[in-house]
């Protein structure tokens, strides 16, 4: 099959229509995922015996489970347990749920890199825990862990496209569509791995920034 | 009789079944300097440790200011654990230097000493500021606020961190080997920084094996090993004419130790004269 450049052109705007939505599910749940992997980072490492066993569970039930079967399991079994939730919101906790299990492991051993002496330091000025956690520890621990999470993020960006398997017409699904319709699979194809890769670059370049901005420590 | 600045009874530490502490009993007054010595795994550092409690112990008390430190009054053998912000209030009294520094290194200098007085005891922060540029002035280092701590010598962050524990305007101090990390030649800047503070009458309490140093400026030298105080005195008394066995034989070692060339019997040092056990050490430190 030969690549088509007026299909490929013709199937832009319905692409261009899904990468809008794979991007924001993907802002959406990379922002969410951030937030359940700090708190469940912290939670691993917490003094608080119960706090621990409940991130090891989440982490290890995660991990364990393919994505694809997440996702299908909150798109079947939420209704039946009476919760109804757009497909897009499906989509967000599957994907913050699973990118969250490996952020926790993430943070988790960033906090575990920073060294001892720094908590030791925090608290003998009258930091209390949370206090020594939140100002000393975790800047250090994000600051080292932002590579490991750029490379998540992007997963997670990718992981993305298994929510064509759900009633969302994602940027995958967009390609799906438009090869039915125009009858040529390599046209629309390049297109969806251009918006893919379009999209990645501005993740990396991000990260780039970041890592910058904090070389120091 | 007023109440000694710290107050160390019965304690008694234990790391699994390994016992680091087995019953000290050590009270410093306001503004004396106490020096402790002794070989590595004598507990003296743990011992620093259990006074701002960053390690629990499993018997005795200390009090620091008037106030118990982790665990209230014994009643009936039972010991109560102290309230987590009773103990973060009283740490802000209790200032520590450590061996490996452990300055914030996401911080400037200046934001590492204006973090707990303004982030703890909510100081203002133009007065915390004014307080740290005075003290890093102290430590010579007042062309350093904006530097980050890895772009310091070892000895220029030593001095940061004591200024650092300053800036907390503590009742005491505790040193905990630290100089122990330090290149030789950085070795007398901060203790030249330690001396000031103690001719201002800071209390101090001080574990080094700066022997010249304990011998210039300890009101009182501490000899622990194996977890227990083996003697206490002056440091005429330690130096010049140590009581115990185990003392003259750690002083011993330690000077064929610390002089790589000495001589493999060197004489004890005698309980009479005023024979100079270290003259290495005080070398190059009469001066300052």
């Amino acid at each position: 099959m030969d690549f088509d450049l007026s299909i490929f052109l013709a199937s832009l705007p319905a692409l261009l229509d899904g990468a809008g939505t794979t991007a924001k599910l993907a802002f959406v749940s990379i922002a969410l995922g951030l937030c359940v992997g700090i708190a469940g980072g912290l939670a691993r490492v917490s003094p608080l015996r119960p706090l621990n066993w409940l991130a090891a569970g989440y982490v290890t039930m995660i991990r364990g489970v393919p994505m694809l079967v997440t996702l299908l399991f909150l798109y079947y079994g939420l209704p039946s347990a009476g919760i109804q939730l757009s497909a897009f919101m499906v989509g967000v906790l599957a994907l913050a749920l699973t990118n969250g299990a490996y952020v926790t492991e993430i943070v988790r051993a960033g906090i575990q890199s920073v060294d001892l002496g720094q908590m030791r330091a925090a608290r003998s000025l009258g930091m209390s825990y949370p206090q020594a956690m939140r100002r000393i520890i975790l800047p250090q621990a994000l600051r080292r862990v932002l590579p490991p999470i750029t490379n998540e993020s992007i997963t997670l960006l990718k992981n993305t496209a298994l929510v064509s398997t759900i009633a969302l017409t994602d940027l995958l699904r967009a390609g799906l569509e438009v090869m039915t319709w125009q009858a040529n699979t390599f046209s629309p194809f390049a297109g969806v791995a251009l918006f893919y890769l379009v999209m990645t670059l501005p993740l990396m370049a991000v990260t780039r920034r970041l890592e910058r901005r904090y070389r120091i420590a | 009789m007023t109440e000694p600045m710290v107050r160390i009874w019965n304690l008694h530490k234990s790391y699994g079944r390994n016992a680091v502490l087995k019953g000290i009993d050590l009270e410093v007054s306001s503004g004396e300097v106490v020096v402790i010595i002794g070989p590595s795994g004598s507990g003296k550092s743990t011992l620093l440790s259990c006074i701002n409690f960053l390690e629990p112990f499993e018997a005795g008390s200390v009090k620091v200011d008037g106030e118990y430190v982790g665990f209230g009054p014994e009643r009936d053998g039972v010991r109560v654990r102290l309230p987590e912000r009773q103990l973060d209030r009283l740490r802000t009294r209790i200032g520590i230097v450590f061996q490996q520094f452990n300055l914030f290194p996401h911080m400037t200098v200046l934001e590492n000493l204006i973090e707990a007085p303004v982030h703890v005891k909510r100081e203002p922060r133009e007065q915390a500021v004014a307080r740290a540029r005075a003290l890093l002035g102290r430590v010579g280092l007042a062309a350093k606020e904006t530097a980050y701590p890895g772009q310091l010598s070892g000895g220029q962050q030593q001095r940061v961190a004591i200024a650092r524990a300053l800036c907390m305007d503590p009742k005491v101090m505790l040193f905990d080997e630290v100089t122990s990390a330090l290149d030789p030649e950085l070795v007398g800047e901060v203790l030249n920084v330690m001396r000031d503070l103690a001719r201002d009458g800071m209390t101090m309490i001080a574990v080094t094996h700066e022997m010249a140093f304990a011998r210039d400026v300890a009101d009182r030298v501490v000899f622990m090993d194996g977890g227990v105080i083996v003697e206490q005195g002056t440091p005429e008394q330690i130096f010049g004419a140590p009581r115990e066995a185990r003392t003259r034989a750690f002083l011993r070692k330690f000077l064929e130790q610390g002089d790589g060339h000495g001589p493999a019997g060197a004489p004890e040092p005698s309980p009479t004269s005023d024979f100079v056990p270290f003259p290495r050490f005080l070398e190059g430190t009469a001066g300052a």
